[in-house]
């Protein structure tokens, strides 16, 4: 089995995020290659939903660049990421509990949809046509998930680890060029993760996608991403392959302590 | 009139090109073949695999789920005079070799990467297997393998071929005979290898038409295919009745779906093992305990009545006006809603089979108005041998021999069967073929039974398993295992049971239960526990399968013939009995010999008189891995009754 990875298609630059006085992330760069599956790991507070955050627009750097395409860009807000082709997963997953699985998959459709709210609400111009269009793209996405039996289910009754494969079906639905998956497998059970980690692959295996993933399961991260890039305190302490950065000695003293 | 598979499918092609042959729900739609369409596909993967390299005669194997492509494959290898072997889908790799061995198969069709997966993981103790072709290419992108395929490629291949030589798929299926193989099933067989049954487009098609004359069956049924396809059942009611009456074939979108999709198709002919009906049974009656006050009320209230009059109104007998008044009341406002929620508001004939049925269930189904019925007959049979007329349906016979079928009983108790749908052999297994078809045209059915005032079959249980007790009170009585397992079973507390009794002086019994049944009973008991295995050990557990044991015991002793096969003793099992651990056949049988060697302390501790057991099995995961649960078991004793004789 053997994938091919591309050229470098984000491309983050000394980034530095600051709240006040603290001080989130320090100078941070590491880029990612296009179809390559990159995790960030690192302790709890060690910065890794704020660099996620970085990226998709949602905080804006105090310094450094983002290189997206070839396209550098300091600040920007996250319509624009997502209109760029990034798409994400949320840690707490921000799904709309009381619709159904299609209609919130369908969400993620939003951006693609020419039609406008009037034209939607009164079914009339191209906005029907458009809709079984969008649909039918959701569809595919439900048929990969595996989600059938639960098409019609309001997603609040659905099972924690449902839910997930709800969120990313969302973020699929946007066609991302770049999937930013902010620990996908939290609080899972085991059988539940392997599931995961096939769809993650699958994704990136199916539709090309690149991949960056924030996850705290070693096991996880060693076995799926091509690279991994290690955060402590806000800063970068580790990047390279999962052997390279499972023998790096400051990795190892950030995860396991070390005595000063 | 003599016939083959290929010719009907052209037959239906002709004179009803747009009618429907089968849906499959894909992408949430349900996507209609038509039979034109259904006959371009075969000669595409007919084309494909000719010039791919089957040749006349060889068998091909197909590996999957209810599938249009699965279906048409075997419509495909059977116009090339090959012969396509359906194997289980949920087997493990290790399973698939000795099938793939035996046949000397070359060629495969499997569903998905699972099972490209499985074929790849045995192809060094295969090296024959050739081509291994794939339907749905998920995940498979970056799988190089010399000879995998998509089903896509060879269908473009085949399309091409069919453009060159347009007489060659009709040409092709011309060669073939009604007395050519058609199809070998493997049986699971609870010891050794699994045999090859071999049948012909005539068996299968006479026995297919047999069935259908029976129940009337029309090109307007409706059948939902859901159950594995290499289990003969499924594939007489989705492929050989489906060709022979040209009805609609439909598939579910998923193993997780095919509740939903029952619903929406409200199928016409249905079947089902009775597990099945249980299951659905089960999830009704816990629905209901969920219900409110009124509805529960309303609703055992007319069940009441349904359990008085229903069954009488089925077998077609006058209930009287007020009954009838009550039952029409009781329809509106509760059967008809039920039997729609079961998606079985449009069945016209609902089959069960494979295993006995208890009677509360069966009269369950019975009472709200779904025609369910048994019949009988086994992969050897292609099926139909005994089936229940409309109004003669009963939980304990399994209905009257069908057109053209004759029945013997032999000395030994055992049922022989005469019949044009007897299997031709068992592949490459003379030994094996001669035991059970003699030269005088009787099939051995191995199952002891008889046939009753009404010309009803009633069968106890297999010849081989029918013993006697030795020694103790009931020295010679006769002992019927799986007769004392199936009337604990009926309980839906009690998922499964291994009875031992023969050659011992008492019988005892092992018993898994129910998670589901139990597990919510203990919920409402306010019973806390933690697992399957912590479940099955509480006292309060015991107690209730306890009763259930003497329950069944006070109605074996007034069985005459069965008063000795009481219970004296069992235990509950730590661990559910799996087919993955070898405990079960994939039909769902318990092995109980390979039981008893299993879990031999247990036997002991049960007949050397012990309280307790300490116990630790292996078990296999179904990805292969294994592990390990331990457990100290009680045993427990049961009360038993004295036999009750009939007033002389």
């Amino acid at each position: 089995m053997s994938k091919k990875i591309g050229d470098v298609i984000l491309d983050v630059k000394n980034i530095s995020l600051r709240f006040g006085g603290v001080k989130a992330l320090t100078d941070i760069s590491f880029n990612v290659k296009e179809h390559e599956i990159r995790a960030i790991i690192g302790p709890n507070g060690a910065g890794k939903s704020s660099m996620l955050n970085c990226i998709n627009g949602v905080y804006t750097p105090s310094e450094g660049s983002i290189t997206f395409r070839g396209k550098t860009f300091s600040h920007m807000n996250s319509r624009q990421v997502a209109e760029m082709g990034v798409a994400r997963t949320f840690q707490n997953l921000a799904l709309f509990k009381g619709m159904s699985v299609i209609d919130n998959i369908m969400t993620g459709r939003n951006l693609k949809i020419r039609s406008n709210l009037f034209m939607q609400a009164l079914r009339i111009g191209p906005a029907e046509k458009e809709e079984i269009r969008h649909r039918e793209h959701v569809e595919h996405i439900i048929d990969f998930l595996e989600i059938q039996a639960f098409r019609k289910t309001p997603v609040g009754q659905l099972p924690y680890g449902l839910q997930k494969r709800v969120d990313l079906g969302r973020a699929l639905a946007m066609e991302p060029q770049v999937l930013l998956l902010d620990e996908p497998m939290a609080g899972m059970n085991v059988e539940e993760k392997q599931d995961m980690c096939r769809f993650v692959l699958d994704v990136n295996d199916e539709f090309g996608t690149t991949i960056v993933l924030i996850e705290h399961d070693m096991g996880v991260v060693m076995d799926i991403s091509d690279r991994v890039v290690v955060l402590d305190y806000g800063k970068k302490i580790g990047d390279g392959t999962p052997e390279e950065v499972r023998s790096n000695e400051d990795v190892i003293s950030a995860y396991l302590g070390t005595s000063h | 009139m003599l016939t083959t598979f290929p010719r009907l499918l052209l037959k239906h092609a002709t004179e009803r090109a747009t009618a429907p042959a089968m849906r499959e729900k894909e992408y949430g739609i349900w996507q209609t073949h038509t039979w034109a369409d259904m006959a371009a596909l075969v000669e595409q993967v007919a084309c494909g695999l000719h010039q791919a390299g089957l040749r006349r005669g060889e068998h091909m194997i197909i590996v999957g789920a209810n599938r249009p492509r699965l279906y048409a494959t075997m419509l495909a290898a059977q116009s090339l005079g090959a012969i396509p072997v359906p194997l289980y889908q949920d087997a493990v790799a290790a399973e698939c070799v000795f099938p793939i061995n035996n046949a000397e198969v070359r060629f495969a069709l499997v569903e998905d990467q699972e099972q490209v997966d499985k074929m790849l993981e045995i192809r060094d103790r295969c090296p024959q297997l050739s081509n291994i072709f794939f339907d749905d290419p998920r995940g498979l992108r970056n799988y190089m393998e010399e000879g995998l395929a998509g089903l896509d490629e060879l269908i473009g291949a085949g399309a091409a071929f069919s453009k060159e030589h347009p007489d060659f798929f009709k040409g092709e299926i011309d060669k073939v005979q009604a007395a050519d193989v058609a199809a070998m099933f493997f049986t699971s067989g609870t010891t050794g290898n699994p045999k090859g049954v071999v049948h012909t487009h005539g068996t299968l098609i006479d026995r297919a038409q047999a069935g259908a004359e029976f129940d009337k069956l029309t090109g307007d049924e409706e059948v939902l295919a859901y159950l594995p396809p290499a289990w003969i059942g499924q594939n007489i009611f989705s492929y050989a009745q489906w060709l022979v009456c040209g009805y609609v074939v439909n598939c579910p979108e998923s193993a997780a779906t095919v509740t939903i999709d029952l619903k929406e198709i409200g199928p016409t002919y249905y079947f089902a093992p009775p597990r099945v009906f249980e299951g659905l049974l089960t999830s009704v009656m816990i629905r209901m305990e969920d219900a409110g006050a009124l509805k529960r009320k309303m609703f055992h209230a007319f069940m009441d009545v349904a359990k008085r009059v229903g069954p009488a109104r089925m077998d077609g007998k006058s209930i009287g006006f007020g009954n009838a008044l009550m039952y029409w009341l009781g329809n509106l406002l509760v059967y008809g809603p039920l039997r729609n929620n079961l998606g079985m508001s449009r069945v016209r004939v609902a089959y069960t089979a494979g295993e006995a049925i208890g009677p509360d269930l069966f009269s369950f189904y019975r009472s709200i108005g779904i025609n369910l019925k048994q019949l009988y007959g086994s992969t050897e049979t292609a099926v139909f041998v005994c089936l229940q007329p409309d109004h003669e349906a009963r939980a304990d016979t399994v209905g009257v021999p069908c057109r053209g079928v004759e029945i013997k009983v032999a000395d030994n108790g055992e049922i022989l069967v005469k019949s044009p749908g007897l299997l031709r052999e068992y592949y490459k297994n003379p030994e094996a073929t001669a035991e059970v078809l003699t030269a005088d045209g009787w099939y051995h059915t191995s199952d002891a039974g008889f046939l009753d005032a009404h010309g009803h079959l009633k069968i106890i249980d297999r010849v081989k398993d029918v013993g006697r007790i030795k020694g103790g009170a009931n020295d010679g009585a006769m002992f019927a295992p799986k007769y004392v397992e199936n009337k604990l079973k009926f309980f839906p507390q009690i998922k499964e049971v291994v009875a031992y009794g023969d050659q011992r002086e008492k019988v005892c019994v092992m018993i898994n239960i129910d998670f589901d049944a139990v597990g919510n009973w203990a919920e409402r008991q306010n019973l806390p526990y933690a697992g399957y295995t912590d479940l099955a050990q509480k006292p309060e557990v015991y107690q209730l399968i306890k009763e259930c044991v003497e329950k069944v015991n006070a109605d074996l002793s007034i069985d005459a013939l069965l008063a000795g096969s009481q219970v004296s003793r069992f235990l509950v099992l730590h661990k559910e009995l799996d087919a993955d651990d070898g405990e079960l056949t994939r039909t769902n049988k318990v092995r109980r010999g390979f039981i008893a060697e299993k879990y031999l302390p247990l036997v002991d501790a049960l007949y050397g008189g012990k309280t307790e057991q300490y116990i630790e099995t292996v078990v296999k995961f179904e990805d292969g891995r294994t592990g390990s649960v331990s457990a100290t078991l009680k045993i427990s004793d049961a009360k038993t009754f004295a036999p009750v004789k009939a007033a002389a």
